[in-house]
C-alpha cells in the first residue's frame, strides 16, 4: 500500500455508515478528506504519477524530434528501398550489390537467426552432457567438466571469439593446398566447400514423397506411444518410421530417374567456385557461442538435477530401473521444471551475444545493418530502432516458446 | 517513493536535453578546450606514442584549431571514435569537429546533420597482396577474396570496381581495420583493401611487411578532411580558414621556425595579412588578429605537418603526390587571404 498499490484497506468507517452519516458540515474540509481516504488517495496519486510518466515520455519524444529538426537530420524509412551497393559474405537469400538496403536487412536477420539457432542446439546438447558429467561419480570426468565450466564462463566471450577465429584460420592451408575429401569436399582457410545439390525436374515429387513419409512416420510413432500407454508393451515403431522416411523418397527418386545432380566446387583462379561454402567466421562464431553458453547451461542443468530429491532415484532403483532409464524417465523430467526457466535466459543471452559477430566479419544483423548500412545511409535513429526491434522480437519469440514449453513440463497436479 | 520516481524521471528528461544550438565557437571558448573526434589508432594520423601522448597528422589539425582560438595548442580534448559512431556523435554535440579520416561524399555532406570543411588529404583506395601471388595489377584480382574494414566508402568502391569490370570477388568485412589486417595476415584473404595512406600506416603491423606489396592502382578518389556540424557557418569558417592558413603558409614559405621573423620583418603584403600584421582578418572570424600566426607557430605549415607524420622520412614514407601544393603539381590550394 505504501508503494501505491491500491489495496482494499480497512476503511476507518464502513461505506454503509458513510452513506447514512450526515454530510460533512464544513465544505472547506472536503478536499482534505479525499487525501485521508486511502482508496481515493491512491487513485489520485497514481493518476498524477501516470500523467507525470506520460509527460516525461512525451517530452523525450518532442525533444528528440525538435533536436533532429534542429540538426537537419532527416528521419524516415525510405532508405530501405534504395540500392545498397555493397556485398555480403554469407547470404541465404539471393543478394547482389544492386539489391536494396531492405534486402540487406533481411539477409542480415537470417544470418543472425541461423547462427543463434545452431548455437542454441549445440549449446543445449553440450551443456546437458557437461552438466551431467559434472555430477558423475567418476572423479576425473567430474573434475574435467568443472574445469571446462570454470574456464569457459570466466573468460570474456569476445576474447574467445577471436581465439577460435584465429585458432581455426591459422592451421588451415591456403586454397591451392586445400585438404580434399575424394575431390568433392575441400577445406582451406577460406572455408569448407561442399557440393551443393541441383534439383532437376521430378525433384518436387521426391519432396512430396519425403513429406508424406514424415507424416506417416509421425503417425506410426504416435500410435506406438498410445499402444504402450494402453497395453504396456511397445510395438516396433521406430524401425518402421525410419524405413518409411528413407524408403519412400528413394522409391520416388528411382521412379523419376534420380532427378538430382551435384554442383562440385572447383579451384578457379584464387579460390574455389561453385558448391556451397561454410565460412570460417560462421564456424568460429558457432564454436565460441555454443561452448561459452554450454558452460552456463551445464550449471543450470546441474542445479536442476540436484533439485530432484534423491529419494526419487532410490525409489526408481528399488523398482528395478536401470541407471539410464532412471535419468531419462525420473530425474530429467522433474529436473526440467527447474531447468527450463533459467535455460530460457541462456538462450536469450546466446542470441544477443551473437551480435559480437561483427568483430570477426560474420555478417549478422549488427554487422551488416547496424554497421555498414548505418554508416552508408547516415540514418542512425531508424537503423538502431529497427535493429533493437528485431533483437527484441527474436527474444520475445524465444521467451514465448520456452514459456509454452515450460507450461508443458511443469508439474500438473490432478484435479481434486 | 513515488515522488522520487517522478523526480528521477524529470532529472533524466532534463539530462536528455542536448547542448545549446548554433554558436559552437562560444561554447568552445566557454569550455576552454576544442573537442576533437579522431581515429582510435592509426600510425601517422592518430596514434599514442611511447610516452602516452596522442600524436599524428589528424591530431595536429586539432592542435592548430586550439592554437587559432586560444593561442595555445594544448587546449584540446581528444576523443578516439570509431567510424560507426563518429557522425552521430558530432551531429548531437558530442564533439566539436572530427579531425578524422573521413572521405567527403555527397551523402555524408547532405542530410546527416554534418558537413565537410575541405579536403586536407587526398587519398585513393588500393590493395595490398602477397608478393608470392605474383599479382602486378588490381585488374588481375578476378575471383579474389578481399579483407577490409566496414563502415566506410571502401566497401562501395570495391563493389563498383569489380562490378564494372565483370570481375568476381568475395568480401570479408571487419568492424575494426586492424582485425582486417590480422585476418589478411593469417591468409583469410588474397588481398587487403584500404586507402593507400592507411595501407602504408597499418601495413606496419604485418608480421613481415617485406612479403607484401601495394598494387599501383588507386580504384577511387578519397578527398579526406575534417567534418563539422551542419548549420554553424561561423564555426565552419573558423575551421576552413585555419586549415587554409596552414596551406597558404607553405605557399608563402612561412614555417614554424621562421614565423616569428616573418611576422616581425616580412614586407610581403599577403604574409602580413595572413599573420595579422596591420590587418584584422582574424576578427572577421571572431578570433584574435594573430590566429593564423598562432596556428603556424603551433604545428608548422601544411608541408611541415605532412613531413613530420607521413612523409618520406617517417615510417610511412608517403610521397606528397596529390597532396603537393597546386604550384608543384598537387591539389592543395588555399583561397587568397585578402
Amino acid at each position: 500500500m505504501r508503494w501505491g498499490i491500491p489495496a482494499p484497506a480497512v476503511p476507518p468507517t464502513s461505506p454503509a455508515s458513510l452513506h447514512s452519516a450526515p454530510s460533512p458540515p464544513a465544505s472547506g474540509r472536503r478536499g482534505f478528506s479525499v487525501w485521508r481516504d486511502p482508496r481515493q488517495r491512491s487513485i489520485l496519486i497514481q493518476t498524477f504519477f501516470a500523467v507525470a510518466v506520460f509527460a516525461v515520455f512525451a517530452f523525450l519524444a518532442w525533444n528528440t524530434a525538435a533536436n533532429l529538426a534542429r540538426y537537419n537530420i532527416k528521419v524516415g524509412l525510405q532508405f530501405l528501398e534504395r540500392p545498397a551497393g555493397f556485398d555480403i559474405l554469407q547470404t541465404l537469400l539471393p543478394f547482389t550489390e544492386r539489391s536494396t538496403y531492405g534486402r540487406a536487412f533481411a539477409v542480415a536477420i537470417l544470418n543472425t537467426l541461423v547462427l543463434s539457432a545452431i548455437g542454441i542446439v549445440i549449446a543445449t546438447i553440450l551443456g546437458f552432457l557437461i552438466g551431467l558429467a559434472r555430477l558423475s561419480s567418476n572423479w576425473l570426468v567430474a573434475r574435467l567438466a568443472a574445469i571446462y565450466i570454470e574456464t569457459l564462463r570466466n573468460i570474456p566471450l569476445l576474447l574467445q571469439i577471436f581465439f577460435w577465429y584465429f585458432a581455426i584460420l591459422r592451421p588451415l592451408p591456403g586454397p591451392r593446398q586445400s585438404l580434399s575429401l575424394g575431390g568433392t569436399v575441400f577445406l582451406n582457410n577460406r572455408g569448407l566447400y561442399l557440393p551443393s545439390p541441383i534439383f532437376e525436374s521430378g525433384a518436387d515429387l521426391v519432396g512430396v514423397a519425403l513429406l508424406l513419409a514424415l507424416l506417416a512416420a509421425t503417425a506410426v510413432m504416435v500410435r506406438a506411444r498410445w499402444v504402450q500407454a494402453r497395453m504396456g508393451h511397445r510395438p516396433p515403431g521406430g524401425r518402421i518410421a525410419i524405413g518409411m522416411v528413407i524408403g519412400l523418397p528413394l522409391v520416388a527418386a528411382a521412379a523419376t530417374g534420380f532427378p538430382l545432380s551435384w554442383d562440385v566446387p572447383a579451384l578457379a583462379g584464387f579460390n574455389f567456385q561453385g558448391g556451397a561454402v561454410v565460412i570460417p567466421e560462421f564456424v568460429a562464431m558457432v564454436v565460441a557461442l555454443s561452448t561459452y553458453s554450454a558452460a552456463f547451461i551445464a550449471e543450470v542443468v546441474r542445479g536442476g538435477v540436484l533439485s530432484v530429491q534423491h529419494g526419487q532415484v532410490e525409489a526408481a532403483r528399488a523398482v528395478g530401473l536401470r541407471e539410464g532409464a532412471i535419468y531419462r524417465l525420473v530425474v530429467i523430467p522433474q529436473a526440467l521444471r527447474a531447468i527450463v526457466p533459467p535455460l530460457t535466459s541462456q538462450y536469450l543471452n546466446l542470441t544477443k551475444n551473437s551480435s559480437l559477430a561483427a568483430a570477426i566479419a560474420y555478417p549478422d544483423l549488427m554487422h551488416v545493418f547496424a554497421g555498414t548500412v548505418l554508416n552508408q545511409t547516415g540514418q542512425p535513429f531508424e537503423v538502431m530502432a529497427l535493429t533493437m526491434g528485431v533483437y527484441l522480437g527474436i527474444s520475445l519469440a524465444i521467451s514465448w516458446f520456452m514459456n509454452w514449453y515450460n507450461r508443458r513440463v511443469a508439474l500438473r497436479e490432478r484435479p481434486p | 517513493m513515488r515522488f522520487h520516481s517522478v523526480l528521477t524521471g524529470a532529472a533524466l528528461a532534463v539530462a536528455a536535453v542536448l547542448p545549446a544550438t548554433g554558436a559552437t565557437l562560444d561554447d568552445v571558448r566557454q569550455r576552454g578546450v576544442v573537442h576533437c573526434g579522431t581515429a582510435p589508432n592509426i600510425p601517422g594520423y592518430a596514434f599514442t606514442d611511447d610516452k602516452g601522448e596522442r600524436r599524428g597528422f589528424d591530431i595536429d589539425q586539432c592542435r592548430a584549431m586550439a592554437a587559432a582560438i586560444f593561442g595555445d595548442p594544448t587546449k584540446i580534448k581528444l576523443t578516439p571514435i570509431g567510424p560507426r559512431d563518429a557522425f552521430a556523435s558530432l551531429a548531437t554535440g558530442g564533439v566539436d569537429i572530427l579531425t578524422h579520416r573521413f572521405t567527403w561524399t555527397f551523402n555524408r555532406d547532405n542530410g546527416g546533420g554534418i558537413e565537410f570543411v575541405m579536403p586536407l588529404f587526398y587519398d585513393g583506395q588500393g590493395f595490398m597482396v602477397r608478393k608470392s601471388l605474383n599479382v602486378k595489377s588490381a585488374r588481375e584480382l578476378n575471383g579474389a577474396s578481399v579483407c577490409m574494414a566496414q563502415g566506410t566508402t571502401t566497401e562501395l568502391n570495391l563493389a563498383d570496381y569489380f562490378r564494372s569490370r565483370n570481375m568476381r570477388y568475395s568480401v570479408v568485412t571487419f568492424a575494426e581495420p586492424d582485425e582486417a589486417r590480422r585476418a589478411y595476415d593469417e591468409g583469410r584473404c588474397d588481398a587487403w583493401s584500404n586507402d593507400l595512406g592507411s595501407l602504408a600506416a597499418r601495413g606496419l603491423g604485418l608480421k613481415n611487411r617485406a612479403d607484401h606489396v601495394i598494387l599501383p592502382e588507386a580504384i577511387s578518389k578519397e578527398p579526406i578532411g575534417p567534418v563539422v556540424r551542419q548549420g554553424d557557418s561561423q564555426w565552419m569558417h573558423v575551421a576552413r580558414w585555419t586549415f587554409a592558413a596552414l596551406i597558404a603558409a607553405e605557399e608563402l614559405g612561412v614555417t614554424q621556425a621562421n614565423v616569428d621573423e616573418m611576422k616581425a620583418k616580412s614586407e610581403n603584403p599577403e604574409i602580413k595579412r595572413l599573420l595579422g600584421v596591420g590587418d584584422d582578418l582574424g576578427q572577421k572570424l571572431g578570433l584574435k588578429d594573430d590566429w593564423a600566426y598562432q596556428a603556424i607557430k603551433a604545428v608548422g605549415n601544411y608541408g611541415e605537418m605532412f613531413d613530420r607524420h607521413l612523409g618520406p622520412n617517417t615510417r610511412l614514407g608517403l610521397a606528397r603526390g596529390l597532396n603537393a601544393l597546386w604550384t608543384n603539381g598537387g591539389l592543395l590550394i588555399a583561397p587568397p587571404f585578402r
